[in-house]
């Protein structure tokens, strides 16, 4: 196995209203949403299709009652808010009060930096629609996950794992790893405590805002590892791994690193490659310890007695990554998998020796670095509103505006793909997944999509008094290589419905 | 130049001489540097959203996910 793998990442965007702080961001939100859709559907518009969803699903084999559930919790009624698919098999949604963006199926770790990158494109296009219009004040979207008075929101990761895998393995694991790898891929932050409220800088957007190690819950009580349950595949066979500690990244390096390692490590849980047990005796507690310390030299206790620090612990997972791709594949390794290895072990290199030598390609380094810059020439202190405005203001998406885009402008920050690449999956979706055939049946039969989700389209069509259901089960089912030939025959949704059902 | 001209002044000290030449090398670098990193400030300090306490004050969100 190798970083191959279905997945894909849900980002929620931080809004204001330029100059009307108490402007309602769920209004706002929809603004963004809608103003996006008008402009870019051709005809009807195809509604989210929910039937499939359940959110309540536990990984440990129940569902929460819809009456114990707290309402933030419940996601799959369709409360009006604006909620479309795109012709590139994304998801473009209001979820609470924030527009989120889902990538569609994808199954490389570049393919999720090209995907999320799409998504950053669309919505800065979104929003400059919304602002755009007469009267209505500039919207401002930022990729970051807290407002430093207590709010969080998420930029969740989704992996498909084998449900054979027992969980308490995945949780066993996994959690070590999650507690360590934000010293590869945190976005950085300025204020300690959920509130902000203790001076300093931290590696972590979200270290503060998580409380317990497992649970269902990702609004309240965040768990390390989120037991939500709801494979949108054959779920006798997978389940969804629904990951949502991770910071919203700029970086594309951050973003290819935190996909493709955290891919490598569940290809091991599934394979029981790993024997070494890296438990931690207090993951909540080191996981913020480790945040709060950007020399990255903070100690953390392991239950066979050893201390590490964030980066030798990701060392160990490096070094049992090498071991496992070397036995299982050899030289027949593909690019990304070798790639992500070398990455990830020059990073983490250059980390153990001095963390400022990553500014280049990891977010929080390159944020920590522009910070010091000002902190030297205009003596600031911790406490300067200044030093608060950089961070937020590193996660402005206007290319004018937003300091990672300054930063990356000047070539001071790696990429991986140009920006003709990221703009042409704003429209194409990938063609290796189930999301080519919903998104290649947006863009030619608009006129008769009903409705999408993740594992169906349905379409309305002329002459039947039903709606049609085409499932997607399967999500390596729908790709170019299926239905490519196809989708390119039929001129028309009937068509390609009779072909299909024949 | 700078170090060039002071090494005269130093000479009864040290026999360092050869290895005027590297850390010559190595302060232009840094002065490069500086120079880079002035620039890039200036450029930021022209996109910086204005009165930052404000600013910053007013960015409220109510939690996601």
């Amino acid at each position: 196995m190798s970083v191959r793998r279905v997945m894909g990442t849900e980002i929620e965007y931080g809004i204001s209203v330029a100059g009307q702080p108490m402007a309602n961001q769920m209004v706002a939100s929809s603004q963004v949403v809608n103003a996006y859709a008008s402009a870019t559907a051709k005809a009807r518009r195809a509604r989210w299709d929910f039937e499939e969803e359940s959110p309540l699903r536990d990984a440990r084999g129940f569902d929460m009652s819809r009456q114990v559930a707290d309402p933030s919790q419940l996601t799959d009624e369709d409360m009006g808010l604006a909620n479309v698919i795109l012709t590139n098999g994304a998801r473009l949604y209001v979820d609470h009060a924030h527009p989120e963006y889902s990538t569609p199926e994808v199954t490389t770790p570049l393919d999720v930096v090209r995907f999320e990158k799409a998504g950053e494109q669309v919505m800065l296009d979104a929003a400059r629609r919304a602002s755009a219009v007469p009267g209505a004040a500039p919207l401002l979207l930022y990729k970051n996950n807290t407002d430093n008075k207590g709010a969080s929101y998420g930029a969740h990761e989704n992996y498909l794992m084998r449900r054979s895998t027992p969980f308490a393995d995945i949780v066993k694991h996994l959690t070590p790893f999650f507690v360590s790898r934000q010293v590869v891929c945190g976005a950085g932050r300025v204020g300690i405590g959920q509130d902000g409220r203790d001076d300093g800088f931290q590696i972590s957007q979200r270290a503060d805002y998580f409380e317990v190690e497992v649970g269902l819950e990702t609004t309240l009580k965040r768990p390390i590892i989120n037991t939500r349950d709801e494979p949108h595949a054959d779920p006798e066979k997978y389940r969804r791994l629904h990951v949502i500690i991770g910071d919203a990244n700029l970086s594309e390096v951050s973003t290819y690193l935190k996909v493709g390692t955290t891919a490598l490590v569940l290809a091991m849980i599934e394979e029981r490659f790993i024997t070494r047990d890296l438990g931690l005796e207090t993951p909540v507690a080191s996981l913020r310890a480790i945040s709060h310390d950007p020399t990255c030299t903070e100690l953390v206790g392991l239950l066979d007695g050893r201390k590490l620090t964030a980066v030798q612990l990701q060392m160990e997972y490096l070094d049992l990554a090498r071991k496992y791709v070397d036995e299982t594949l050899g030289d027949d390794a593909d690019t990304q998998t070798r790639d992500v290895l070398a990455r990830w072990e020059s990073v983490l290199t250059r980390l153990e020796s001095d963390p400022m030598q990553c500014e280049r390609e990891l977010d929080w380094v390159a944020k920590k670095a522009l910070l010091e810059q000002y902190r030297e020439r205009d003596g600031l202190a911790w406490d300067d509103a200044k030093l608060a405005l950089i961070d937020l203001q590193y996660a402005d998406i206007r290319p004018e505006k937003g300091l990672y885009h300054r930063l990356a402008g000047r070539g001071r920050i790696e990429r991986l793909l140009d920006d003709v690449t990221i703009e042409g999956a704003m429209h194409d979706p990938p063609e290796d997944t189930r999301a080519y055939f919903r998104g290649r049946c947006l863009e030619k039969y608009a006129d008769n999509v009903a409705a999408a989700s993740w594992d169906s389209v349905i379409f309305d069509l002329p002459g039947r008094e039903s709606l049609q259901r085409v499932p997607t089960i399967d999500p390596l089912r729908g790709s170019r290589t299926h239905v490519g030939e196809l989708i390119d025959r039929c001129d028309t949704a009937e068509q390609l419905f009779a072909a299909l059902t024949r | 130049m700078a170090q060039e001209q002071k090494q005269p002044k130093k000479s009864s000290e040290t026999e360092e001489a050869p290895e005027v030449a590297p850390d010559a090398a190595v302060a232009e670098r840094k002065e490069q540097l500086d120079e880079d990193i002035d620039a890039i400030l200036d450029e930021i300090d022209d996109v910086l959203e204005s009165n930052a306490e404000d600013f910053v004050k007013s960015f409220i969100q109510k939690g996601g996910e």
